[in-house]
């Protein structure tokens, strides 16, 4: 094997790597912040809804949780073309991820509201707050306190998952390293190097969030213990 | 039928064979790989803890489909002209490994530290601690997450798409770019999908809930 590397394509491509790195980013907030928004309302009526709905919550968990994120995309791309509606590609994208992490982050959620204990519940309502009242003063926020490890993980997960939307053709990282390769045929070095990106991203993403949380649950940081 | 074919169907099933095919390559070239990195985390020196630990990261934090480039790029720089389901069947048990051997990982030092102890006592060698006394408990305790996680794998290998790997999202995608019914085709490869994963799931579940009883 006499294989000379060759990474030259980084003086010529950049600005390509750049660019998708940046949407990848972008697509990655867009997904956290209204995946877990759809989320927490999944969770809610999964564990305040009556029968119906709290069905209808368990069904659309089960499915979207047992079948693979890309034949989700697929799905959803070629079906709105089906159907002659045109969204942008990036727009399906985000669709999808935020359809398929918010039933990820429905069950995270819903594990720490069933772990607060009834009596905090019980107390809440004795002082006469409203059901909506205890939810979001009590219940929620502990909730998110107690999960908040899982959901960033879940949430990393995500972001690595977006590279999967350039089967769908989102112009994000590994979109961008499938044209340059097509351009220079150094596919193995790009890839080395997107997997060096795809890394920091991760890395800088967990530290982001964790430093959110740090902020967000004051008290957590303060006991510096686990609740 | 709903527009496509019983070959198409056919045609269809023969990737889930496929898909099957990958799911049970990741696995065990997972599981192979996993249960020494599993024993080196938990009882390893500082060296092979880091060394091992920096291995799972890594994977953990670059997506699965680059990690498919990377072995497939890899195999043909490296002079060999292989077919993709070699760079695919590396990618999933590269990716199965580092999953597996955090997990566990876990279930080794669920075991009790008495335990070891007592191993110990009894004069039993190293290995033999590990065989005789340590693993058939920590096996127990594997079973429910590792099933779990079975589901991972075989949606997982899905992203095989990426380096034109030939399983049922793929025959999928061929089917849908001929007859274009997107709504068909993909409810059906998802439901196939779905036939495999959910079993696994609440198995899982159920197997969670009887370790938790005891």
């Amino acid at each position: 094997m006499n294989y000379e590397f060759d990474f030259s394509f980084l003086a010529t491509h950049w600005r390509a790597l750049v660019d998708g790195t940046l949407l990848t980013l972008r697509m990655s907030v867009t997904t956290i912040v209204l995946g877990f928004a759809f989320g927490v309302a999944l969770a809610v009526a999964r564990t305040q809804g009556g029968p119906f709905l709290r069905k209808a919550v368990v069904f659309y968990v089960e499915v979207l949780r047992n079948t693979p994120l890309v034949v989700q995309a697929f799905w959803l791309f070629f079906g709105l073309a089906a159907l002659q509606i045109r969204v942008p590609a990036l727009a399906a994208a985000v669709i999808a991820l935020v359809i398929n992490v918010s039933a990820y982050t429905a069950e995270i959620v819903r594990a720490g509201i069933e772990s607060i204990p009834r009596g905090q519940m019980e107390a809440a309502s004795c002082l006469g707050m409203s059901r909506w009242k205890v939810l979001r003063l009590v219940v929620l926020p502990q909730a998110v306190e107690r999960m908040y490890p899982a959901l960033i993980s879940q949430f990393i997960l995500m972001m690595l998952a977006t590279s999967i939307m350039s089967q769908i053709s989102a112009e994000e990282l590994t979109a961008a390293g499938y044209s340059i390769q097509s351009d220079t045929f150094r596919g193995f070095e790009i890839y080395l190097v997107i997997a060096v990106i795809y890394l920091v991203l991760s890395w800088f993403l967990r530290l982001t969030m964790g430093g959110l949380a740090n902020l967000a649950f004051a008290r957590r940081r303060r006991l510096k213990t686990t609740l | 039928m709903l527009g496509i074919s019983f070959d198409q169907i056919g045609f269809i099933l023969e990737g889930m064979g496929w898909t099957l095919v990958l799911s049970l390559m990741g696995f065990v070239g997972g599981a192979l790989a996993g249960l020494p990195i599993a024993l080196a985390l938990s009882r390893g020196g500082r060296l092979l803890r880091s060394v091992t630990g920096a291995y799972v990261q890594l994977i953990q934090g670059i997506p699965l489909p680059v990690i498919m480039f990377l072995c497939f790029f890899g195999i043909s720089i490296a002079g060999f002209d292989l077919p993709s389901l070699v760079a695919a069947g590396l990618a999933m048990t590269a990716y199965a490994s580092a999953y597996l051997g955090e997990i566990w990982k876990g279930c080794i030092q669920a075991v009790p530290r008495t335990q070891w102890e007592a191993a110990e006592c009894l004069a039993l060698r190293p290995l033999q601690r590990v065989v005789h006394v340590i693993l058939p408990q920590a096996v127990r305790i594997a079973i429910a997450p590792t099933v779990g996680f079975l589901v991972q794998i075989v949606k997982n290998s899905s992203y095989a798409v990426v380096i034109g790997f030939f399983d049922l999202t793929y025959s999928a995608r061929v089917v849908n770019n001929s007859t274009f019914k997107p709504f068909v085709v993909f409810t059906l490869a998802a439901l196939l999908y779905f036939a495999i994963c959910y079993p696994l799931s609440s198995l899982a579940y159920r197997l969670e809930k009887r370790l938790g009883r005891r």
